[in-house]
Formats: C-alpha cells, sequence, structure tokens
C-alpha cells in the first residue's frame, strides 16, 4: 500500500475531455511513519512509568487535535468539499486523505490509551467517583464514533485512494465513496461537541 | 462536469454484493459495546455474562459476513489481500495497545481473556471492512456473476 502510482489520466466525471497530470498517490505516507513509530514508543514509556505530565500531555494534546480534526473536516471542509466539482474532490482527496490515514489513527490511539491511564491514576473510574458517570458516557460516544469512523469512514477513505490510483479512476464511485466520507464527517464533528461538554465538565468537578 | 446524477449506475458501481459491510460493522458494534460495558467496571471485576454475550453475537455476525465473502464470485482478492495484511498489521498494534494497557492496570484472568478475544474481533474486523470496501470498487474481467 506504499508504493506510488503516478496517476495521468482524467476522472470519468470529465472523461472525454484532456488529460491533466495528477499528483502522485500514496495511501500510506511513508515518511510519516517514524514519526507515528516515536509517537507510540513515548506513549507506552509515558504508560509504563505512570508518567503525569506525559499522560495529560498526551491526551490533552492527542484530544484537542483529535477533536479540532473532527469539527473543522466535518462542519467546515465537508460542506465546502461536497460543493466542489468531481475532479476538485478528487484533487483535494488525493493530497488530504493520505495524511489522514496516518494522523488519525495515531491521534485517537493518543488520547484513548493516555486518557484510559489517567483516568485509572486518578481513581475516576471507581464507582463513588463523581466522574464516573461521565467516562462512562464518554465511553459511549467514543464507542459509536468509533463504529462510524472505523467502519465507514476510514473504509471510504482508502478505498477512494485506490480508485485514484487507477489509471482510469470512475467518477461515480469517487463521488459515492467521498458522500459518504463528508456525511460521516459531519456526524462525527457533532458528536465531538458532546465530547467537549463531557470532558470539560470532567476536568472542573 | 456533472456527477451523472441522472444515468444508472455503471461498471463497479452496478454489481451487487450481499451485506457485507453491514454485517461487519454490526459485527464491530457488538465489540465496541463488550469492550464499553468491561471498560465502565474497570479497575473492578465486571460480570462477564453481557460482554460474552457480545462478543459471541459478533463472532457469530462476523463469520456469516466471512462465508457470504467467501462465495462472492470474480472478486477483487487481490486488492483485497493487499489491503487485510497492512490493516491487519496496524489494527493488531492498536489493539496491543489497549491490552498493554489492561495489562499494566493488572487486569487479569476472565475478564482478561475477554477483553483479549474483543480486541482480537476488533483488529480483524476493522481490516477486512477496509479491505472488502476498497475491493468491492475493483472492476473484474466478468462482473455479471452476482451472488
Amino acid at each position: 500500500m506504499t508504493d506510488q502510482a503516478h496517476v495521468v489520466a482524467s476522472t470519468g466525471a470529465d472523461r472525454g475531455g484532456e488529460a491533466s497530470p495528477r499528483p502522485a498517490i500514496q495511501v500510506v505516507p511513508v515518511k510519516g511513519l517514524p514519526i507515528v513509530a516515536a509517537i507510540v514508543v513515548f506513549l507506552i514509556v509515558a504508560i509504563t512509568k505512570n508518567w503525569r505530565w506525559a499522560l495529560d500531555w498526551y491526551h490533552v494534546a492527542g484530544g484537542g487535535l483529535w477533536t479540532g480534526i473532527d469539527l473543522f473536516v466535518g462542519l467546515v471542509l465537508g460542506p465546502i468539499l461536497g460543493r466542489l466539482s468531481i475532479p476538485a474532490r478528487a484533487e483535494f482527496s488525493a493530497r488530504f486523505m493520505p495524511k489522514m490515514v496516518l494522523i488519525m489513527p495515531t491521534v485517537v490511539v493518543m488520547t484513548l490509551a493516555a486518557g484510559f491511564q489517567l483516568a485509572v491514576n486518578l481513581g475516576d473510574l471507581e464507582p463513588s467517583n463523581p466522574n464516573h458517570g461521565w467516562l462512562v458516557a464518554s465511553f459511549a460516544v467514543v464507542g459509536v464514533m468509533s463504529v462510524i469512523a472505523l467502519g465507514l469512514l476510514e473504509p471510504a477513505n482508502i478505498a477512494v485512494l485506490f480508485e485514484m490510483r487507477k489509471p482510469q479512476p470512475d467518477g461515480e464511485v469517487i463521488a459515492k465513496l467521498m458522500k459518504r466520507f463528508i456525511y460521516t464527517a459531519g456526524i462525527l464533528g457533532l458528536m465531538q461537541v458532546a465530547t467537549l461538554v463531557i470532558m470539560t465538565r470532567v476536568a472542573t468537578q | 462536469m456533472t456527477a451523472h446524477a441522472h444515468t444508472p449506475a455503471t461498471g463497479a458501481l452496478a454489481r451487487q454484493f450481499p451485506p457485507i459491510t453491514q454485517l461487519q460493522v454490526g459485527a464491530l458494534a457488538l465489540v465496541i459495546i463488550g469492550g464499553i460495558d468491561m471498560a465502565s467496571y474497570f479497575p473492578r471485576r465486571p460480570p462477564l455474562g453481557l460482554p460474552i454475550a457480545l462478543l459471541a453475537g459478533s463472532a457469530a455476525v462476523f463469520a456469516i459476513a466471512v462465508v457470504m465473502l467467501a462465495r462472492v464470485q470474480d472478486f477483487a482478492w487481490d486488492p483485497f489481500f493487499l489491503v487485510i495484511r497492512w490493516a491487519l498489521l496496524a489494527y493488531l498494534i492498536q489493539a496491543g495497545m489497549i491490552e498493554y494497557v489492561f495489562v499494566h492496570n493488572h487486569a487479569s484472568g476472565a475478564p482478561l481473556v475477554v477483553v483479549t478475544l474483543m480486541l482480537v474481533m476488533f483488529a480483524i474486523t476493522i481490516p477486512t471492512v477496509i479491505a472488502f470496501t476498497v475491493a468491492r470498487y475493483q472492476v473484474m474481467p466478468r462482473t455479471e456473476s452476482h451472488t
């Protein structure tokens, strides 16, 4: 999945027009993998050593990025993408989606692993703790988001990239998958508002 | 430039598949609900009846999806296996991280076994749905045989 395919073709929507060169599409940006590996290794160390500052950093930085990206993509970028022509969407996706393939799983792992460890260390998961109910609510929100993101959005994201690697990408397939991407990203953006409410509540109790 | 909204689906979009994606997403949902139930009790020992039932349901639904997938004719197995092996690697690492957090916090015995099996389901379900979504849009030389 990491090899490059230099696609010089038009999408199905503008077939018949003059072929325009499109960017090389790399499903997984290899250059980003060492950064992801470093983040995961330091996360494991932070959990093993129970470093409070590092766990806080991973949870706050990861959660902030996760929430911010979901809100921005779902509520700002998604509607803009929906109004673009299919070739323009394809051009944007070719540059945008490979980065999302690396960024989103990384920030999700950072947030959840560090957050769970923090909750255990702080006693927030104990039934007597006032935060217990809020954390269970956050588990439920994350659970619904996981099903949408992992079961619907991410497969569509990767399928678009594979479609665009073809010598003759099918514009209808790209349009269908992009529509799924836009709708699911919008739902995730709205659900992140619930996460913001819960997490600010937990942090101030 | 239009999106051909009025024309019937052609090519890869024209082909009908069994509800494999729906079943796989259903299996994922069941195992995630089970995981949430177990995590909500942590670090106490959770009752295992509901999580085991959800895990068994998830495994059964996933198995049905796999059987349906295996019976699809003229399927693009090469891209399917290309995607699934990389996605499996990525999600095994993610599942391993989650498992590590539970082990590090002294989860043990039957609850740990159930969590581990749930993480296995998590790690195989997502790559399968990603790989199927990619492969279903690959046009094969013979596309007239539907299942």
